[in-house]
């Protein structure tokens, strides 16, 4: 074998050292990116250079949009127009009256001395595309890290929760749909108070899990977020339960919710602000309080005892 | 330039690279089309990706594969890798097939290419469901059958530019 002439063509490394250099060096690539989550900063450096071909690819779709927006006719646009006006003063005793509501609401806070309501302020993005992924339920909207888009933000539309960001690039950001099969929302079911967690199928449909079997829950039950994960604020509609499955032979209902919020529809979202954190009792805030604690004279004796 | 049996009677031009890069350019442009509702639709870019390595297995190997396969994991926003995982796999048995596949006619090259194309969804589904994700439906495996049968259009539009002008004269029976 050592006496091998050399080779008259180069043809570089063998086929199957190439080929389980690659594998391997995607298999690491995988791994570190499903466990670790370590490669966000590379993927946003790549969709530098992807996001121009995306929106190069869009762009016959949008232009082709935008032509049939330009010829719709005015009468459609008079019709809807007039049914806008027509909902808007339907709801104005209501906004009018909400105004009012709250004022009184933070007035009887601060004599029952409660924290004040916190307020819900955001900016609107549009949808650009559906993620490609077929396995996970993702929409990309334009709004980035140059607007001072985070991970982790709640995405909201008029009728309710649409997602949460969990993705962001320079220019666009990745939400997670409420309907995915990783998403979690807490909740509380408004009729009866009670709170629990939906969790997305992944088909368009939640299921609120780990309610006992004879849980009150009903058809048309709402769900609005209940705000204990300190992401969403409490209140928002989340989803209507269309179907309660009770079988004495497991120990929890099956419970499938729909959406409220136009989840899979292509319009405009909002993205609230991150939650200001909500602030711990003082005496749990201190940082040194286990020290104190130690310190204290029935601790010392404890030590005492122990030595 | 690689000759064959019947696939193409004409002997060929050399290829031009800029026209792969070109070629494989425009494959990425087509995956990324706003096509998310219908997921029957071929992996041009994996189709473009195993033709070339069937035709020039020189030039066209798994670094290229790679390197497209992460550009398509980070506009699909899928996990880093798995396009590109697929995507080596394919060509690496495009290339080591080639010189078999080039000797059949169009159609059967194209059923020799069948499982190739097969295995790029394949493997995807495999490492998403290691991952814990969800088996998407079998919609989605029939984007490569489309693919096949897009095989023999394929041959013939990407080689056109290697056709020469066909001027017969005694000194040339070619």
């Amino acid at each position: 074998m050592e006496n091998q002439p050399p080779p008259f063509f180069k043809r570089g490394p063998a086929p199957l050292a190439l080929l389980s250099f690659y594998v391997a060096l995607a298999l690491a690539l995988l791994v570190v990116d499903a466990r670790l989550q370590a490669l966000e900063v590379v993927r946003q450096a790549l969709s530098l250079f992807t996001q121009p071909l995306q929106q190069l690819a869009h762009l016959p779709a949008h232009s082709v949009a935008s032509a049939g927006d330009y010829f719709v006719s005015l009468t459609h646009l008079r019709e809807e127009n007039a049914r806008l006006q027509q909902a808007r003063m339907e709801k104005a005793t209501t906004v009018l009256r909400t105004q009012q509501l709250e004022a009184e609401n933070e007035r009887l806070r601060k004599l029952l001395g409660v924290k004040e309501r916190q307020h819900a302020r955001g900016q609107v993005a549009q949808i650009l595309y559906t993620a490609r992924d077929p396995y996970t339920r993702r929409i990309v909207i334009d709004r980035g890290q140059q607007d001072q888009v985070v991970a982790g933000l709640p995405v909201i539309d008029d009728a309710g929760v649409v997602g949460q960001v969990t993705r962001v690039f320079p220019f666009v950001a990745e939400v997670t749909l409420i309907t995915d099969k990783e998403q979690a929302v807490p909740v509380q079911i408004v009729r009866t108070g009670q709170r629990s967690v939906v969790f997305g199928l992944g088909n368009g449909q939640l299921e609120l899990r780990f309610l006992p079997a004879n849980a009150d829950v009903q058809n048309g039950d709402e769900l609005v977020t209940s705000g204990l994960d300190g992401i969403f604020l409490p209140g928002f509609p989340v989803a209507r339960v269309v179907h309660v499955e009770r079988d004495t032979s497991y120990s929890f209902a099956r419970i499938f919710c729909m959406p409220l919020a136009g989840v899979e529809n292509f319009s405009e979202v909002m993205v609230l602000e991150q939650r200001p954190p909500v602030a711990l009792p003082a005496e749990l805030a201190q940082p040194g309080r286990e020290a104190k604690a130690l310190k204290s004279p029935s601790a010392r004796k404890k030590r005492f005892r122990r030595e | 330039m690689q000759t064959s049996y019947r696939s193409s009677a004409r002997i060929l031009l050399p290829v031009r690279p800029w026209f792969i890069a070109c070629s494989l350019a425009a494959a990425l442009l087509l995956n990324l089309l706003p096509t998310a509702p219908s997921p029957g639709l071929p992996d041009w870019l994996a189709l473009v990706l195993v033709f070339w390595s069937v035709r020039e297995p020189r030039r066209v190997g798994m670094g290229l594969a790679f390197l497209c396969g992460i550009a398509m994991d980070v506009a699909d926003a899928g996990l880093l890798g798995q396009h590109a995982l697929a995507y080596v796999l394919a060509v690496y048995g495009g290339g080591s097939l080639s010189r078999r596949i080039l000797w059949f006619p169009l159609a059967q090259q194209a059923l020799h290419v069948l499982p190739l194309l097969l295995l790029v969804p394949l493997v995807q589904v495999a490492v998403r469901t290691v991952a814990g994700g969800e088996f998407p439906g079998i919609g989605y495996l029939l984007g490569p059958l489309l693919a096949t049968l897009l095989w023999p259009v394929l041959t013939f539009v990407l080689l056109l530019p290697q056709h020469q002008p066909v001027d017969h004269d005694a000194n040339r029976p070619l």
